[in-house]
Order: C-alpha cells, then structure tokens, then sequence
C-alpha cells in the first residue's frame, strides 16, 4: 500500500470515527450492510474506469450504460423469458461490444475520448428510454430468480454478495493492473504514450483492451444495480454514475493525464465517497446538499495531495541544497 | 518608411560586434568574433552546425550576454543587450520553427498583443484600423494574401512572409533570418528571395543564415564565416562563389585528422535494403539505401534532409508512401514498431526524453518494456527477470546509477541513451538505426557509445547512424551516405572520406 493509499484509509476511519460517535446508528450491522453492497456496486464500476483513466483516457457513458444494459436485462429475463444464465453473459458481451467500439473510436479513428464517451452517453440514454417507449422496465408480481438474486443481492454470513464479488474482481483486477504484462503496458502508455510506442508496444490495442474492460465491468455492475433497484426507469437510472467512478479515481490518486493510480486507491475512493453518501443521511444534513458535500470533499483531498506534493519537493530541494553547501 | 539618419548611415554601420566572446561550460561558443552589418546590407551567414550562428544569435537577440567584447548600435557601444534593448534598436528575427498562431487570422498575428483598440471599458478591437495598418505592411513584403486569412490557410513561404512583416510592424532596422528556406520548396524561395531584396531596398539590413550556399549566393551582398566560434574569413559581393564559402567552412587543415584510420572492411550481406521508398517528409522523392552486416553506415546530411524521416520509416512509425523494403533479401511490411522490433530492426531515437525512454520507469522497467512478456510467467512479470536482464546491461553498459530500480528521469543524458541502448542490445538486433545518438553527451559516454556501436558491427549487427556531427560521421562510419533534400545524394567510401566530400553532397554538388 502506498504513502498515498494509506492516507485515504486513515482519512476513512477517522471520517468513520467521528460519525460513529455523532450517531451511533452508524455502526449497526444493517447500515454497515447497506453501505457495503452500495461500495460493491460502486466499486465494481469505478474499478472499469480506473483502467481507461490509467490510459489518460475517459468514460463519460457509464451512467447511460448502466440504464441502457440494466433495462435490457431485466427485459431479456422478465418479460421475454430468457433464462438468466443465458442474459448475463449476453450483458456482459454487450458491454464488451461498447468498449471495443469506444475503443476503436478513440484508437483507431483518433477521437478524443471525451467527445466519443459523451455521444455515448447520450446515445444509450436515449436508447434506452425509447426501448420501453420510456416506461420503467420492472418484473411482474411473483417474479422470483432465487439464485440469481442471492447472487446479486444476497448475503453470506451477513456480508452482501455484491460487497464479495467486489472483493474478488479487486483482487483479480489488483493482480492485472500491478503485476501483468498489460498493466505495465497501461502504465508505460498513461505515461507517454509515444515512447510506450517506440519501445515496440501496440499501444492501440492495449488501449481498446482498457476500454473492453471498463464495458465488461460496467455491463456487470448494470446487472447488479438492476437486482438492486428491481425496477429501472431508464430516464433517470445510473445518471451521474459516471462522475460517482470518476471521483473515486481522483480520490484514489488517480491523475487524468494517465500513468498514475493504483487498484486499492479506487477501492478506497469508492468506500470514502459512499461512507460520505451514509454521513449525510445519518447526520440529518439535507440530502439535497448530498452533491455539494462529495464535490467538497473531493476538491479538499485533491488540494491536499498537490500542496504535499509540492512541499515534498521544495524539502527535496532544500535538503539537496544543504548538502552541497556541505560539500563545499 | 523613412529614417532620419540614413543619409549618415553609409558610414557608420547599424551593428558592430568587436571581439566578442563566449564560453559555456567545457565550450568556447565564439571566440574573438568580431563583424559589422551596414543599413541596406544583405549578409549571408555560414558555418556548420556547433559554429556558433545560434549563440550569435542568441547574444543579438539579447537572450544572453557575451563574456566580453563589445556590441554597438548605430556607434554606441554596449557590454550586451537585453531582449528589450534588442527590439528597441529594431533587430527583428525570423526562426526556422515560426512562432504563429495557427487559429488566428494574419492580421492578428501580425499585432498579436498590440491591437489597435476601440476605446472604453471592453477593449474591443477596431478592426477596421487593424486591418489599415496590415495592408502596407503586407505589400512590403509582397504578399498575394489578405489580412483577414487564416494562418493555417497559408503556405510555409507565406507564413514566412507574415513573420517578416510582423519584424518590419516593429519598425525593424535588421532583419535576422534563420535558415527561413531549409522547408521551403523551390518556387517559394524565390518569393522569399525578392522580399529579402526589397527589404534591401528599403534600408533594411538582413542577416541571411542559411545551408542552402545558391541561395547565399544570389542575395548576399557580404558573406561572413563562421568556424568554431571564429571568424574564418568574409567574402565581398566579388568573391561570393561555392567553392570559397565551403573552403571556408571547413578549413584546411582538418584533411589530414579525418583521414580513414583503418582499412575498409570487407563488407558482409545487406540487411535492411530500401528501394524507392518513399517519405511522408519527401512524398516525392524515392530513397535507395542498403545497410550492410557488420558495418556502421552514417547517414549525413542537412538538418531537415529527411534523414529522421527516413529512419521512422524503417522502424515502423510511419508507412512508406511507395517502394519496398527488404530484410535479408526478403520483402518486409512494418506496418508499426511493433512489427519492426519483432523483426529486430531497433531504433534509439533522436529524441530520447520524448520517445526513448520512460522518465517515471526505473531502469528495470525500461529495459525489459519492449520484450516483457519473455520476463514474465504466465504473463505475470518476474521482477527478478527484469532485474537480472537489467543488471546485465548495467554492466555491460556502465550505466552509472545507484540501482536498476532507480528512475530513469533522474539520470545523466549519457546514462539515459545507455538505457535505451540497453533495451534493444537485451535483444537481438539484425538493424539497428541510431539517430544523433550522441547529441547532448559527455564526451566520455561518446567515446562508450562508438565503442559499442563498433562491438555491434563486429558481430554482425547493420549500423545505420544519423549524426550531424561531421567528426563523428568520418570518425565512427565504414560508409557514409549522404542526403540532400529527402534523397540520397551520393555514398563515400572510406578512401574518399572529408569533411568537404560530406558538405558538398549535403548541399547537393558533386563530390571532388
């Protein structure tokens, strides 16, 4: 764990801390549970946009993903009747799909990412909502997918399976993004992107492979949330859930030019963001101020990171002056 | 225009340096240089490149002073100018790489900062007076655009002509015009050439550096020579020839010192073999070139010959716009780097912090970067792979750094051009193409690199070196070719190897 991460979680358990003994609700096994199956749903999204964000890139049609997938699933398994060990892997293969034309948008055609992710965003959104004539997407009365929902929105041992499943995506995820062969690729793109280049990479395909990912996430994450809400409508579902991966990227060390992050840095930018989500219920602050509280918070930790950056290399400097004044 | 002390000018001279010196660490720039430009006079300034034009520059522009020696402006001497000092007395400049906003239109270029205002609190610009004060200036300079065209619409040439009239806006007195012809196509040196002699006409004096020695030829009225931070002589109007200018340049007495130390080598199989490639620098202009095994070929040539070009599409980056290439007499596609570097064609960039190496990657990671998944296992990194290739390379490099694990970024420049050696030497090169691979390096680390250059060739590895330095292309080479303008000009075998041979294809003129 690094310097960085490391701090984040001092600054999630002193947040914690400090809530718990304003409310002590806080630390009730039910909103402990809660808490975690939203850090699952959460997480599972924002680990996909960590790996674009590590590439410099940016995807801003997540939240429009979640509304579109989530109302084709529960569509496919509830109204269709397709069995759910058929429309989950066709979900995550759509998400897939999504990435790899984002993907060859930004690799191949040379768009910025920005531009091709915001038509999408718009795009799936309004899909979307015109693929239920912009009625919500629900099940029938008496509608049970027994293993399906114990997967989803069970528990084991108290634990929600959404929380388990974020575990173990993380841990694989940890393993591919700091150990393999491609993330050391992401990495040395995020960097620069030319010598990454130069040293033989392709560097097109690593990038569309990041976006691949991100899809394949978030189409999982989309079945997730759909499980969870058990109705969608697609005007509103998964709106601004884009921002929601994107501020735990950057709370997580994240830096939007590439190169920079780390797997536990998003995972505990997930948990600080939803415990602040939990703070402002608990502590009885207006939830319409909910947004205002996150973006805070977010802008503190960001200032805090580049003043300590900046202070660290003045002492640097200062310290390596001494020394040659020694010297002489 | 009209300057009241032309009718004195004819005597005294607009700019006189006396003696002026200056020495960076470990290099004497100039050395008791010492010129003067009279008002209306075109001089042509020559030297090779590391003569010393740039620091000239740099001291007329007023970016630094000189350590001694004296400037004067129109007979007042100073110890240096100040940036400001230097505009004030009207000496305007024009670089080779123009400092235009692409998105603004001309006339905005042209006053960019000083745009005549409508008055009130929003400082609006009047844009019919602006557009009045660009039209004489652009019919000075003989313009067949419009004020109101977009930079990004207009020709190298025309951009040229916007940055000279953005110097005479100034109330240029000298105009400083740094190789403005080096990109330009023919037809539109011409046009440049008549805005220098009607700038002439006009009382202004200009400072003309260029390669292209013609074109020196045609508008010099005084020819001044740089040689290692020296005066090598000047040529009156009488004296302008080729001959002179490049005898001057190089001087006599190098001959000898470049005189091939070893007998030529008996030459092995070509590797990589280019035929009628094409360029995107020179779409028009096919390239023959053969790099034979177990020789070290330099690639001489003008900056901007097409040489970098050339090397990017050998190694990939860029697709050839017609032509083959072939490796060991058989045909190869690189469709990118990746494809060249499965081949083994290597390239160590000329731009090593931009694409050589990774700064924020250790040592390790930039070595095994182009052939990770050999240190991994099941496509996991060994970290102790990577180290011991790395420690390998240290060694057999002398790569001075506290570790393998230590950043590259905080390196010497020397020590970085060792890593990205290191990563391709961890391979198996067949081609390997270097480009200026020793600019910015201690002379220790140059005398390491040849050496390893040298150790390459004699195991059978094709050397391909693109180097502007001229002692290094006749020092390190078995071959040289030369290019001139995106083609191969002509190639020196080792007998008739000097610096003049080199010179003379690089302007395109046939070698003695």
């Amino acid at each position: 764990m690094s310097k960085k991460d490391l701090g984040l979680l001092i600054l999630i358990l002193v947040v914690g801390a400090v809530v718990a003994i304003i409310n002590p609700r806080f630390l009730l096994p039910i909103n402990l549970a809660n808490t975690s199956n939203l850090i699952g749903l959460f997480g599972i999204l924002s680990i996909g946009q960590a790996f674009v964000i590590i590439t410099g890139g940016i995807e801003l049609s997540v939240g429009s993903v979640v509304a579109l997938l989530g109302t084709l699933f529960i569509d496919f398994i509830a109204v269709r009747g397709l069995g759910w060990p058929i429309a989950l892997p066709l979900i995550l293969v759509l998400g897939a799909i999504i990435g790899l034309v984002h993907g060859w948008l930004i690799t191949r055609l040379k768009l910025q990412p920005f531009v091709v992710t915001l038509c999408g965003l718009l795009i799936y959104r309004g899909v979307a909502r015109f693929y239920t004539a912009d009625g919500t997407a629900g099940f029938g009365f008496g509608q049970n997918f027994p293993e399906l929902e114990f997967l989803t929105a069970g528990r084991s041992w108290g634990v929600p399976n959404s929380f388990i499943a974020l575990i173990v995506i993380a841990i694989v995820m940890w393993v591919v993004l700091h150990r393999s062969v491609f993330g050391r690729y992401l990495y040395a793109i995020g960097k620069n992107e030319e010598a990454a280049k130069y040293s033989g990479i392709r560097t097109g395909r690593v990038v569309m492979a990041a976006y691949v990912i991100c899809g394949v996430l978030t189409a999982l994450s989309a079945i997730y949330f759909a499980m969870y809400t058990r109705s969608i409508s697609p005007a509103s579902h998964g709106q601004f859930y884009e921002l929601y991966a994107i501020a735990a990227a950057v709370l997580g060390g994240f830096s939007l030019r590439g190169g920079e992050g780390s797997l536990v840095g998003v995972i505990l930018g997930t948990v600080l963001l939803q415990e602040l989500q939990n703070l402002v219920n608990l502590l009885g602050i207006p939830s319409s101020l909910n947004f205002a509280v996150m973006g805070g918070v977010i802008l503190i930790g960001v200032l805090v990171d580049q003043q300590w950056g900046v202070f660290r290399a003045r002492r640097l400097m200062l310290d390596a002056s001494r020394k040659s004044v020694a010297a002489e | 225009m009209n300057y009241s002390d032309t009718s004195i000018a004819a005597t005294t001279p607009f700019l006189g340096l006396e003696n002026v010196r200056k020495t960076y660490p470990g290099v004497v720039a100039l050395d008791g240089f010492s010129m003067e430009v009279r008002p209306g006079e075109v001089i042509g300034l020559v030297g090779e490149n590391g003569a010393g034009k740039s620091t000239l520059m740099k001291i007329l522009g007023g970016v630094t002073r000189p350590d001694s020696g004296t400037i004067a402006v129109d007979g007042v001497a100073h110890d240096g100018l100040t940036v400001e000092g230097s505009l004030r007395s009207g000496i305007a400049f024009v670089h080779q790489e123009l400092n235009l906003f692409e998105n603004l239109d001309v006339a905005a270029n042209i006053f960019f900062g000083r745009e005549p205002l409508r008055g009130g609190p929003l400082r609006l610009v009047d844009r019919a007076r602006l557009r009045d004060m660009v039209a004489p200036l652009l019919k000075r300079v003989g313009a067949n655009f419009s004020a109101n065209t977009p930079v990004s619409a207009l020709s190298l040439a025309q951009q040229q002509m916007v940055e000279i009239a953005k110097a005479l806006s100034i109330k240029a007195r000298l105009v400083i015009l740094d190789e403005p012809t080096s990109s330009l196509p023919i037809a539109e040196t011409d046009k440049l050439l008549d805005v220098i002699k009607a700038l002439k006409a006009d009382g202004i004096s200009v400072i003309f550096i260029s390669h292209r020695l013609h074109e020196i030829e045609r508008v010099a009225d005084r020819v001044v020579v740089l040689r290692d931070g020296m005066l090598a002589g000047t040529l009156p109007k009488s004296a302008i020839n080729h001959d002179q200018m490049v005898k001057l340049m190089i001087g006599r007495m190098l001959k000898e010192r470049e005189k091939a130390s070893e007998a030529a080598r008996a030459p092995g199989a070509t590797a990589l073999s280019a035929k009628a490639v094409r360029t995107p620098a020179y779409p028009a202009r096919p390239v023959d070139l053969d790099v034979r095994r177990g020789e070290i070929l330099g690639l001489a040539g003008l900056v901007g010959s097409g040489r970098t070009e050339l090397a990017r599409v050998f190694f990939g980056i860029d697709s050839t716009l017609g032509g083959a290439l072939e490796l060991d007499g058989k045909p190869v596609v690189l469709g990118s780097a990746a494809d060249a570097v499965a081949q083994g064609i290597f390239l160590v960039p000329e731009d090593r912090k931009l694409t050589g190496i990774l700064l924020d990657l250790s040592i390790a990671q930039n070595i095994s970067l182009p052939n990770l998944p050999a240190h991994a296992r099941r496509s996991l990194v060994s970290a102790s792979t990577e180290a011991a290739t790395a420690e390998k390379q240290k060694a057999n490099l002398g790569i001075k750094a506290p570790s393998v694990q230590t950043r590259t970024g905080t390196l010497s420049g020397g020590n970085q051009q060792k890593v990205v050696l290191g990563k391709w030497l961890a391979m198996n090169p067949k081609v390997m193409i270097l480009d200026e691979p020793t600019r910015g390096i201690d002379i220790g680390a140059k005398a390491e690199i040849y050496g390893l250059m040298r150790a390459l060739a004699d195991a059978g590895v094709a050397v391909l070196m693109i180097s502007s330095d001229m002692e290094e292309v006749i020092g390190v080479s078995d071959r040289i070719a030369v290019m001139h303008e995106g083609q191969i000009s002509g190639i020196l075998d080792k007998e008739h190897f000097s610096q003049e041979n080199v010179l003379l294809l690089a302007v395109g003129k046939k070698p003695n």
